[in-house]
């Protein structure tokens, strides 16, 4: 079900995704391999994203939300479908195409821990890819990435650290410059801060957020706690089982959801407001 | 459990609380120097009650509940204080001696139910393990049939299946259920849940609210939940400790802590939270900084560098007192008047903690 | 798990022809003398000479001269040249039972005293014992075997005439049979019991911090119950494969310099004897020998595997 979201004035979506499928194969038999059936992570979804928007993914573990991501960033071949970048289509583009794309879509990763490389230190980090892309070297690619971890928060005397002398919400933060480095246009964040404590999530959203009207970026935002993608989603798709079940504008879904699935999902947030909370229940136990 | 006349409980039945946390305080030696994990934690709980301890990471929270059964001892930990059960004290008891109160008056279930059971197990043994490791005069056929009984009660279809598959046979949901069908395996009096629903999906971690309500209620289970997620204490607490750095900052009833929070940083975490049903703020208002290095607590205050309302008597550290003249039992640590705090925490018609702009 | 056995035989039937490809190929065509000149030995006259190759198939294309070849060992009909005609085959098969004894008594001694240092390193680690085992453990790895062997020869079968010094005596004579073993089953132990135990000591110190091992205390199970049951049990799959991996190569053959020290004739010292001797057919027969036997104890230790986690049981593999 696609999203009736307006074209944005400046001309064509920045990213639009056509009947996107991802297939992972189920292999069984006695002694050669063959496909008895398949995991459809991705089933067969549709999106638009405007420039300077952001999309929310939200959906619960097993919705085919990250594995989506991977697809459309061409991390993982789609099994069928278009995904067209700029109105160039990238789906099923091979690595060597792929490479100054690169540059334009990055991904920020959800666990802080785990997406550092650990013998790496910061500058590192979050430079290779100017040295990689051939964009900068030296010192003005150490002038860079010292103006990435200001802008993020970090100090530029960071720049000689290793992952391991960070807390999480830093490294969250680092993860962030290395997402920047190359100027993208597009940014997809995966679960960037359900690994983190509560008090550094905030900082984390908002700095998202002033990121975007700073450098004029576009997300597509994927997590599983509907709060927080509809603080910073303009549009909002649900997904359940590999489809895209409802979409729309953020207030609208939250408030208004047509889909009973949707419904399901929403009355399941926790209100953190006890007498709220106890009236909803009130609400449900008359009505059922 | 021996119980000598000098340790019998003073009052039997429904006198005295049924758990009493006092002063309880919890060091620990590492390589880096020494770390005080808890630093001071009083409560107690009745029956049928629930209790929420909500912090983030550092706040001490989990070795509290940790320390209660005994977990925590080790030959680098420190433990003082007291904890008595039924006016039974637990801290000076043996190995052997906290053994038999670990799982059949107190039981307590973990976050990650993957990992937090035996993988090599059928989730009946693991049950069984349980019945007869303190009651060993019970049959393995009758704990056997014990077990499906227990996964049935929490809500596990077909239990008389499931009870011979492995963990990794069930969803994270069923998983979680096994888990506190096991921790009721022997009818405790206490249930402590560390995190119980973090890694479990919304609509799954409704129904696990659900089952631990039910169970709550329905047995007058006292239930200690420990938890990040203020919607969750919003959902199921009675009562609310909040820690932070190791030690309580504020503790009252639920009602107290989310209408009248006295303390920047109940402040800031019911700030930063976001409401569905609510207008979005502009911009969600955060606390800066994050939580302190246990190693280097900032003296005074604790929460002092990230406060933006502290001033010159935070560099004294605060006790956990009544300020209200009107609520004896709603304690807080912060030393700004009760006025200055009605004042303080509105940002942008809700509570918060950024300077209002 | 009917899909799980059937794949392992046919991975491990698969191996083993690989395996006899490459004996093959190292013996016959790589280096670069006349193999048929190798085989016959070093006092070969002409005529022995063209016997053997045709004997062997040298004449003819590689794949029959491989199918030629793997024919006579595995039918028992290979002679050798260089050992007086003997019978490789039946010589191996005589040997089985000397190196059966010596490897499964020591394998014996090293899986119980290797478990059981490990275990006790990791309940007490750090303590007095941890460190005594560490370093008890460190020697015996260091240890040579040779130098080993030499020093308890010398102590217990000259110096004090304790054991006999060498050979080896059926199992119809269980005294005797013991006491020729008892010296040879230390020797051979010793580097195992110092490397299972540290493998064993970190393997449970690892499971020690696991969820599962909490969640087992916070039921309020006694100690042992937990160290046992739950730590253990799950730190004897690193155990496991070692095990697997030493005892096949061992009782294939592989104690040699054990065998020959103690004059042992196992299979171990009948290859050191053809080694020697440069014997090329009993080579090539031992080398298969031994390959058996490892690929043998490495499907059975997939099988343990299977067993010992049930997460591996599962048929059908989905991505």
């Amino acid at each position: 079900m696609t999203d009736a979201g307006a074209i944005s004035a400046s001309g064509g979506p920045l990213l639009e995704v056509t009947d996107l499928v991802k297939h992972f194969p189920i292999k069984s038999g006695l002694l050669v391999d063959r496909e008895v059936d398949q995991v459809r992570a991705v089933d067969g979804i549709s999106f638009i994203v405007n420039k300077g928007e952001t999309l929310g993914l939200v959906g619960e573990s097993g919705s085919g939300k990250s594995t989506a991501c991977r697809a459309v960033l061409q991390l993982l071949k789609p099994t069928s479908g278009s995904v067209r970048f700029e109105g160039q289509e990238i789906a099923g583009m091979g690595r060597r195409e792929l490479r100054p794309l690169r540059r334009e879509m990055q991904m920020i990763f959800q666990d802080p821990y785990a997406s550092l490389n650990p013998r790496k230190r910061v500058g590192q980090i979050v430079g290779d890819q100017l040295k990689v892309q051939k964009v900068a070297s030296g010192k003005e690619l150490r002038a860079r990435v010292e103006g990435l971890l200001d802008r993020v928060g970090l100090s530029p005397e960071h720049y000689n650290r290793f992952p391991h002398e960070f807390s999480g919400g830093q490294r969250q933060r680092i993860g962030i410059a290395r997402a920047l480095a190359l100027e993208p246009k597009l940014v997809f964040c995966d679960e960037p801060v359900s690994a983190l404590d509560v008090s550094i999530q905030a900082q984390i959203v908002n700095l998202l957020d002033d990121l975007q009207d700073e450098l004029g970026l576009t997300y597509v935002f994927v997590a599983h706690d509907i709060g927080v993608v509809r603080h910073i989603s303009d549009r909002i798709a649900v997904m359940n089982q590999g489809k895209i079940i409802e979409a729309g504008d953020a207030d609208q879904v939250c408030e208004h959801p047509r889909d009973d699935y949707t419904k399901k999902l929403l009355a399941a947030v926790p209100i953190p407001d006890p007498r709220e909370s106890r009236a909803r229940r009130d609400r449900t136990a008359s009505a059922g | 459990m021996s119980v000598t006349p000098e340790t019998a409980p003073v009052t039997a039945g429904a006198g005295g609380p049924l758990l009493a946390v006092e002063n309880l305080r919890v060091g620990f030696a590492t390589e880096d120097g020494r770390v005080q994990a808890v630093d001071g934690v009083n409560f107690e709980l009745e029956a049928g009650e629930v209790l929420a301890i909500v912090g983030e990471s550092g706040s001490g929270k989990s070795v509290t509940a940790q320390t209660i059964i005994g977990l925590t001892r080790s030959p680098n930990s420190h433990i003082e204080g007291s904890v008595r059960l039924r006016g039974e004290e637990l801290t000076t008891q043996s190995e052997a001696q906290l053994q038999s109160v670990r799982g059949s008056q107190i039981a307590m279930i973990f976050q990650d139910p993957m990992t937090s059971l035996n993988p090599v197990y059928t989730v009946g043994r693991q049950i069984v393990e349980a019945i007869r490791a303190h009651h060993s005069q019970v049959g393995r056929k009758e704990a056997h049939a014990q077990a499906i009984e227990l996964l049935g009660a929490v809500g596990i279809p077909e239990p008389e299946r499931r009870v011979d598959d492995y963990p990794h046979e069930f969803s994270g949901g069923m998983r979680q259920r096994a888990m506190i069908a096991m921790g009721l395996a022997l009818e405790p009096s206490v249930l402590i849940a560390d995190e119980p629903t973090t890694a479990l999906d919304v609509t799954i971690q409704a129904q696990i609210l659900r089952l631990i309500q039910d169970l709550n209620r329905g047995r007058g289970l006292a239930t200690i939940l420990i938890t990040h997620d203020l919607g969750v204490v919003a959902e199921v607490a009675d009562r609310v400790l909040v820690m932070y750095a190791g030690k309580v900052v504020e503790q009252g009833t639920l009602d107290d802590i989310f209408y009248d929070p006295q303390h920047p940083y109940t402040w800031g975490l019911l700030g930063s939270l976001t409401r569905l049903d609510r207008p979005r703020p502009h911009r969600l208002p955060q606390i800066s900084g994050a939580p302190p290095s246990l190693l280097r607590l900032p003296s005074g205050c604790a929460f002092r560098p990230r406060c933006p309302h502290e001033f010159a008597e935070c560099k004294e550290v605060p006790g956990l007192l009544p300020r209200l003249p009107e609520d004896p039992n709603h304690l807080d640590r912060c030393q700004l008047t009760p006025e200055q705090k009605r004042r303080l925490r509105e940002v942008e018609g809700r509570i918060g903690l950024e300077e209002p702009a | 798990m009917l899909r799980f056995v059937v794949r392992r035989v046919v991975g491990a039937v698969a191996v083993l022809f690989a395996i006899s490809v490459l004996v093959f190929l190292i013996f016959n065509v790589v280096p670069a003398t006349n193999p048929a000149q190798r085989i016959a030995g070093k006092n070969a006259n002409p005529q022995l000479i063209e016997n053997v190759e045709k004997e062997w198939g040298f004449d003819k294309s590689l794949p029959e001269q491989y199918w030629t070849q793997m024919k006579l060992i595995f039918t028992g009909q290979v002679t050798s040249y260089s050992q007086a005609h003997i019978n490789i085959d039946q010589r191996i098969l005589e040997g089985i039972p000397a190196t059966a004894s010596l490897c499964i008594g020591a394998a014996i001694i090293w899986l119980s005293l290797g478990i059981l240092f490990g275990y006790l390193s990791a309940i007490r680690a750090g303590g007095l014992t941890d460190r005594a085992l560490t370093v008890l453990a460190l020697v015996g790895i260091s240890m040579p075997v040779f130098w080993l062997a030499s020093i308890l020869l010398y102590y217990f079968t000259y110096k004090i005439e304790l054991f006999p010094s060498n050979g080896y005596e059926p199992l119809s004579h269980p005294g005797r049979w013991f006491s020729h073993l008892i010296l040879p089953w230390i020797t051979l132990a010793v580097l195992f019991v110092g490397f299972y135990s540290r493998v064993l000591r970190s393997s449970m110190l690892d499971v020690m911090n696991e969820d599962y091992v909490r969640t087992a205390r916070a039921k309020g199970l006694s100690n042992r119950r937990v160290m046992v049951r739950h730590v253990l049990r799950n730190s004897l799959i690193p155990i496991i494969t070692l095990f697997g991996l030493d005892f096949g190569a061992v009782i294939g053959g592989g104690a040699i310099v054990t065998e020959y020290l103690f004059n042992i004739e196992g299979v171990g010292l009948f290859t050191a004897e053809a080694l020697k001797q440069q014997d090329f057919p009993s080579i090539m027969a031992v080398a298969m020998f031994g390959a058996f036997f490892i690929v043998l104890f490495n499907t059975l230790v997939d099988f343990a595997y299977a067993y010992l986690d049930p997460r591996i049981r599962l048929g059908t593999s989905a991505a």
